[in-house]
C-alpha cells in the first residue's frame, strides 16, 4: 500500500456466498410459538387455491447462518459510519442513534394507521409538530408529509402547481427545468402530464434571467428550481426569476434537496418559491439504508393549499388532532396512509436536537466545502468559480491529459479510505468530481480527504496506471458492467436449471 | 452541538484557511434581504434523553395496551430480534445507494437475494431492488402496463384497496391514462361478466387483488386468459405477503404488484414499507425502479451492480420509465433477512397459523346471534363479517374492553353500510379472539336494547 494512505489499512475480509448456496431442508431459524386454536385443513379450505409445496427454492437456514451471513455481507459495504461520504447532492451526514430508537418504541412503531384517531394523538401530535418545523425552516405556509420520498415529493409540487392552474381554466403545457437539475425532476413533469423545456445554463453556471425572460410564456406551468444549484452556487436572482414567472401566471417549484446548505440561514418562502420538497434522508439525517427509505414532505404557500393531498392533518375544535379527507379540489392520495412515518419521527428527533441550532450545522456544511474547495483549488481545475455552499463542483481536466478521468479518481479515493465523490454530475461539467462533506466531517477527517486527493492526482501525473486500475484493496475489482446490462443475472436460481 | 465534531478554534482555523473573516462571508451570495437575522422558532435544542421522553410520552398518547382486528394492508406479524439486529448495523444503515459496486458488495448482494426471494414468492421471472409501498409499486405496474401494450384504458377491480385506488387515479389523471371500475359480486369478488362486457382491445392491463380488500381470495388463472385474449394484461395486486406461503402464487399473471410490509416491519402507522413488482423476463427493460444483477470483475470474480440503468431517471432523465430514486432499500433488506430466518418450513407453518386463526375467529364471530359472514368465499387471514348495528358504534363501545375493532367499510364502500372487515394473524391469541367475540356480543345485547 501506498505510504500517503493514512486513513486506511488492509483488513481480514470474510468469504461468504448466497444464503441459498447454504440451503438444507430441516435446518430452520425461526420457531413460531405453537398453536392455541384447532389446526385446520388449508387444502380442503383453499381448494385449488392451496399451494401445498410452500414456497419452492426458499433457504432452509439455522439463526447462526442467518446472522453471520448477513453480517459478512455487512462488512463489504462503506457506510457513513465507517468514514467520510462526499456524495455531491446526496447530504450523507451522521445519523444518529436515538433516532433510530424512538422510531422503534412501542406505541410509535407498534401503531396501525388506521386504528381509531382518539388512540393516534400521539402519532398526529408527532406530524403536527414536523409540519410547524419544516415550515419555519422553510418560510411556507402549509405542509404535506405523504411524499414518500423527492421523487414523490416532485411530483406531489408539480401537481399541486397543475391544479392550480386547471382552477384558473388553463394547466398549461410545460414546465422548464434547468440543463443542471437531478434526472427526476424532467422525470416527474413528464409523470404531472407536462413536457420539458430545458433552460442552459450561463457561463458562470447560473439561470440566465435574460434568456429565461423570453421563455417564460403562457404555455409555461412552472420552472423547477434546485437552489442552491447543483453545482453549490446559490441563485443570486432568485428573486427576479420568481418576479418572472409569478409576471406570466406561472409559479416556482424549488428542488430541496441541497436544502441543507440554507436550514437556518435562509428561507424559499421568502425568496419567492411557491412549493418544494424536503429530502428528509438528506437534510435531515434519516439514515439513507443502502437506497431507502425516505420522505419527501411538501411545503408550500397558501394559494396551493386547496389542492393538497390527503389525508389531511386537521385540529378539531376540541384540540385534538385528526387526518380528514381531502378537499374537491385535491391532487388526490399519493400514496397509502400517513406517509413514512417512521421516517418523519426520525426527522423530528434530528430537529429537536438542534433547535435554532440548525443553523451551526448548515455553516459547518458550508465551512467544510469551502475548506476543501480552497485546499483543492489547483490541484483540481474548478470550472466555475462563483462562491459555493455546501458543496463544491471540480472537473477531470487536468488529469485528463494523463488519461486519467473522474471515475478513475473516484476508484482511486477507495483505496484510500473514502467513499467516492460523486462523478459525471451535473451534466453541464464535462468529467464532474462533485464533493459535499457534510458538517458532520472533523478538520481531521476533511484533511485526510484533501490528503488522498491531492496524492491522486500526483498519481495521475507519475503513474497514472494505479489510478486507472483502482481499486486496488476491495474484495473485488470494477465488475464487468456491459454484460451485465447486455445478459442480465437478476436472480439466483438452483444449479442445473435454466 | 453533540454531533457536530468542531470546536470553536477549529472552525475559526478552517475560515482562516479560507480566508474569510467570518462565516457571514460564505453566505454572502444570498441576498442581504433574505439572510435571516434571527434565529429560527424551533423547539429545542434537547438532549438525547429528554428526546427519548418527548417520544415516549407521544407513544403514551396512542394505543398502547389495546388488542387490534385491524389489518387492510397493514398487518401485525411476528419479527425476530435478528432482523433487527441485522438492519441497525451501521454498514447497512448508513450505507448510500450502491452504485460503487467494490465498496457496496453487501448491499447489492442483499438485493440480488431479496430479488430471488421476491421471484420465488410470487412465481415471476423477474423482481425490483424495492418500490416504496404497494399502492405506488400497483401503480408503477399499471403504468408498465400501458408502456407494454401501448394502451390506455386498464380495468380495476373494485375488491382493489381503496387507498390503492386512490393513489393510482392520480397518477393516471395526467397521462391520459382512463381508469374503469369493475364491481363485486355476490361473494365478493370480482364481477365475472361485468369484467368481460367491459373487455375490449383498448385495455392495457386488468387489475385485481389477491387475497382482495374484503379478504376473500381473488385470484384465478383463469382471469390471465381473459386478460391474454384481449391482448391486455393481467396485474396482480398483493397486501398480504404472508398468504404466498400457504396461497397458489400469480404465477400466470403479467406482472405482480406486492406489499412486503408483513415481512418484518412493523405497521409504524403507515410506512416505511417495501413495495415491488415482479414480472416476467420479457418486460424487464419496461420495469420501473432499481434492479441487482450478477456479473463478474476482470478476475472472474462473481459481484453484484445496479443494472439497466437506462431505464432510470438519472440516466434517461424525460424518458425514464418511472421518476423513482430513492426506494426501500433498508426496508427490503429487513424482508430478506425476515423471510431467510422463517424460511420454506417458517412462512408455511406462519400462513398456516393465520388460517387457523382466522378460521377459528371466523367461526366465533359467527356464532353471535345477527352476526353473518358476508362473504362465501375462501380468505386467508381476513374476512368480512356484516353486523346487526351500526360498526363505528359498535367498536366503539369495544375500546372500553380494550380493543379495537374491526374495520368499517362504509366509508369507502357506502353499500356495505355494516360490514366490517376482520384481520387475525399469528400474533392475535386465541383469548385474544374469544375476549373480542365476548364483548361484541355485550356490545350487540346493549346496542339491542336500545334499540328496543
Amino acid at each position: 500500500m501506498s505510504d500517503k494512505i493514512k486513513k486506511a489499512s488492509r483488513h481480514v475480509s470474510q468469504n461468504e456466498g448466497l444464503i441459498f448456496e447454504h440451503s438444507s431442508p430441516g435446518k430452520r431459524a425461526f420457531d413460531l410459538p405453537h398453536l392455541d386454536v384447532p389446526e385446520v385443513d388449508a387444502r380442503k379450505l383453499l381448494g385449488a387455491n392451496h399451494r401445498s409445496e410452500g414456497v419452492e427454492g426458499f433457504p432452509e437456514v439455522s439463526e447462526i447462518e442467518v446472522l453471520r451471513h448477513f453480517t459478512r455481507l455487512s462488512t463489504w459495504n462503506y457506510a457513513i459510519d465507517l468514514g467520510m461520504y462526499p456524495l455531491g447532492s446526496c447530504t450523507m451526514k451522521y445519523n444518529p442513534r436515538v433516532n433510530e430508537l424512538v422510531a422503534r418504541l412501542d406505541g410509535i412503531a407498534t401503531e396501525h394507521p388506521l386504528q381509531p384517531q382518539e388512540l393516534s394523538q400521539g402519532c398526529l401530535k408527532i406530524m403536527r409538530l414536523l409540519e410547524r418545523c419544516l415550515l419555519e425552516i422553510t418560510g411556507m405556509d402549509v405542509a404535506s408529509l405523504q411524499p414518500a420520498a423527492g421523487a414523490q415529493g416532485e411530483l406531489t409540487g408539480i401537481l399541486l402547481i397543475r391544479a392550480y392552474l386547471e382552477k384558473q381554466g388553463n394547466a398549461r403545457k410545460k414546465v422548464l427545468i434547468p440543463d443542471s437539475a437531478h434526472g427526476t425532476n424532467p422525470a416527474t413533469a413528464v409523470i404531472a402530464g407536462y413536457d420539458v423545456e430545458n433552460i442552459p445554463s450561463d457561463s458562470q453556471g447560473q439561470i440566465d434571467v435574460e434568456k429565461l425572460a423570453g421563455l417564460v410564456t403562457e404555455d409555461v406551468a412552472g420552472l423547477m428550481i434546485t437552489n442552491p444549484s447543483t453545482l453549490g452556487i446559490f441563485e443570486k436572482r432568485i428573486a427576479e426569476i420568481a418576479e418572472i414567472l409569478h409576471a406570466k401566471g406561472a409559479l416556482l417549484y424549488m428542488d430541496g434537496a441541497n436544502m441543507n446548505a440554507l436550514a437556518g440561514v435562509a428561507r424559499p418562502g421568502d425568496f419567492g418559491v411557491d412549493v418544494m420538497h424536503l429530502n428528509l434522508h438528506k437534510t435531515f439525517s434519516t439514515p439513507h439504508g443502502g437506497g431507502g427509505p425516505g420522505a419527501g414532505p411538501v411545503t408550500m404557500k397558501k394559494i396551493l393549499a386547496p389542492f393538497r393531498p390527503g389525508p389531511i392533518l386537521a385540529e378539531k375544535k376540541d384540540g385534538s388532532l385528526a387526518l380528514e379527507p381531502a378537499g374537491p379540489d385535491s391532487i388526490g392520495r399519493v400514496k397509502a396512509f400517513a406517509g413514512n412515518f417512521g421516517v418523519l419521527v426520525r426527522a423530528l428527533a434530528y430537529i429537536l436536537a438542534y433547535g435554532p441550532g440548525i443553523r451551526q450545522a448548515t455553516e459547518d456544511a458550508v465551512v467544510n466545502a469551502n475548506y476543501i474547495r480552497k485546499q483543492l483549488e489547483g490541484v483540481f481545475e474548478l470550472p466555475y468559480s462563483l462562491p459555493s455552499m455546501h458543496e463544491v463542483v471540480f472537473s477531470d481536466e487536468l488529469q485528463k491529459q494523463h488519461n486519467v478521468n473522474t471515475m478513475d479518481i473516484a476508484k482511486r479515493l477507495i483505496d484510500y479510505g473514502f467513499h467516492p465523490y460523486t462523478t459525471a454530475f451535473p451534466l453541464i461539467v464535462h468529467g464532474a468530481l462533485m464533493i459535499e462533506p457534510t458538517e458532520s466531517e472533523s478538520k481531521e477527517e476533511c484533511d485526510y480527504f484533501i490528503g488522498a486527493m491531492r496524492a491522486i492526482a500526483e498519481e495521475a501525473a507519475g503513474n497514472p496506471d494505479i489510478v486507472k486500475h483502482a481499486p486496488h484493496s476491495t474484495r473485488i475489482g470494477r465488475l464487468d458492467e456491459v454484460t451485465a446490462a447486455r445478459k442480465p443475472i437478476l436472480r439466483w436460481r438452483p444449479e442445473g436449471s435454466q | 452541538m453533540r454531533y457536530l465534531p468542531k470546536s470553536p478554534a477549529e472552525r475559526r482555523e478552517l475560515l482562516a484557511a479560507i480566508g474569510v473573516k467570518s462565516v457571514e462571508e460564505l453566505f454572502s451570495r444570498i441576498p442581504e434581504r433574505f439572510r435571516l437575522k434571527e434565529a429560527l422558532n424551533l423547539p429545542g435544542p434537547l438532549s438525547e434523553s429528554e428526546i427519548i421522553s418527548y417520544f415516549k410520552e407521544r407513544a403514551r398518547e396512542n394505543s398502547v395496551g389495546y388488542t387490534s382486528f385491524l389489518g387492510a394492508g397493514v398487518y401485525n406479524h411476528l419479527r425476530s430480534v435478528v432482523t433487527d439486529t441485522i438492519i441497525q448495523r451501521g454498514e447497512f444503515l448508513t450505507s448510500y445507494t450502491p452504485y460503487q459496486a467494490e465498496i457496496s458488495q453487501g448491499t447489492l448482494q442483499a438485493i440480488f437475494e431479496f430479488q430471488t426471494l421476491m421471484c420465488q414468492l410470487t412465481g415471476q421471472e423477474v423482481a425490483n431492488a424495492s418500490m416504496w409501498d404497494g399502492s405506488t409499486a400497483t401503480t408503477e405496474a399499471v403504468l408498465m402496463a400501458e408502456r407494454v401494450t401501448g394502451r390506455r384504458r386498464v380495468l380495476v377491480a373494485r375488491s382493489v384497496h381503496p387507498e390503492y385506488r386512490e393513489v393510482l387515479k392520480t397518477y393516471a389523471k395526467n397521462s391520459g391514462l382512463l381508469v374503469d371500475e369493475i364491481p363485486f359480486g355476490a361473494d365478493g369478488t370480482l364481477d365475472r361478466n361485468a369484467l368481460e362486457s367491459a373487455m375490449s382491445d383498448d385495455v392495457a392491463a386488468i387489475v385485481v387483488q389477491s387475497p382482495n380488500f374484503f379478504g376473500v381470495i381473488e385470484y384465478d388463472p383463469a382471469l390471465a386468459e381473459l386478460a391474454h385474449a384481449s391482448g391486455a394484461l393481467l396485474v396482480v395486486a398483493i397486501t398480504e405477503g404472508v398468504s404466498l406461503g400457504i396461497l397458489r402464487p400469480p404465477a400466470e399473471a403479467d406482472i405482480v404488484a406486492l406489499e412486503g410490509q408483513s415481512f418484518g416491519l412493523p405497521p409504524s402507522y403507515g410506512g416505511p414499507f417495501v413495495g415491488v413488482v415482479a414480472t416476467r423476463q420479457q418486460f424487464v427493460r419496461q420495469m420501473p425502479g432499481r434492479l441487482a444483477g450478477q456479473t463478474v470483475d476482470a478476475a472472474g470474480r462473481r459481484g453484484f451492480v445496479l443494472t439497466l440503468a437506462t431505464r432510470e431517471q438519472h440516466i434517461r432523465r424525460e424518458k425514464a420509465t418511472s421518476n423513482i430514486c430513492t426506494n426501500q432499500a433498508l426496508c427490503a433488506l429487513a424482508a430478506t433477512v425476515h423471510l431467510t430466518l422463517l424460511g420454506k418450513e417458517g412462512l408455511r407453518e406462519m400462513a398456516e397459523q393465520n388460517l387457523a386463526k382466522a378460521q377459528f375467529a371466523h367461526g366465533e364471530l359467527v356464532k353471535i346471534p345477527g352476526v353473518r359472514s358476508a362473504f362465501h368465499c375462501p380468505f386467508f387471514n381476513e374476512f368480512t363479517i356484516e353486523l346487526p348495528g351500526p360498526v363505528e358504534q359498535l367498536n366503539h363501545q369495544l375500546l372500553r374492553d380494550h380493543i379495537i375493532g374491526p374495520l368499517a367499510l362504509d366509508a369507502w364502500y357506502p353499500e356495505l353500510r355494516r360490514h366490517a372487515l376482520v384481520c387475525v394473524t399469528e400474533t392475535t391469541t386465541r383469548a385474544d379472539i374469544t375476549k373480542f367475540a365476548g364483548s361484541l356480543r355485550a356490545a350487540l345485547a346493549a346496542h339491542q336494547e336500545k334499540e328496543r
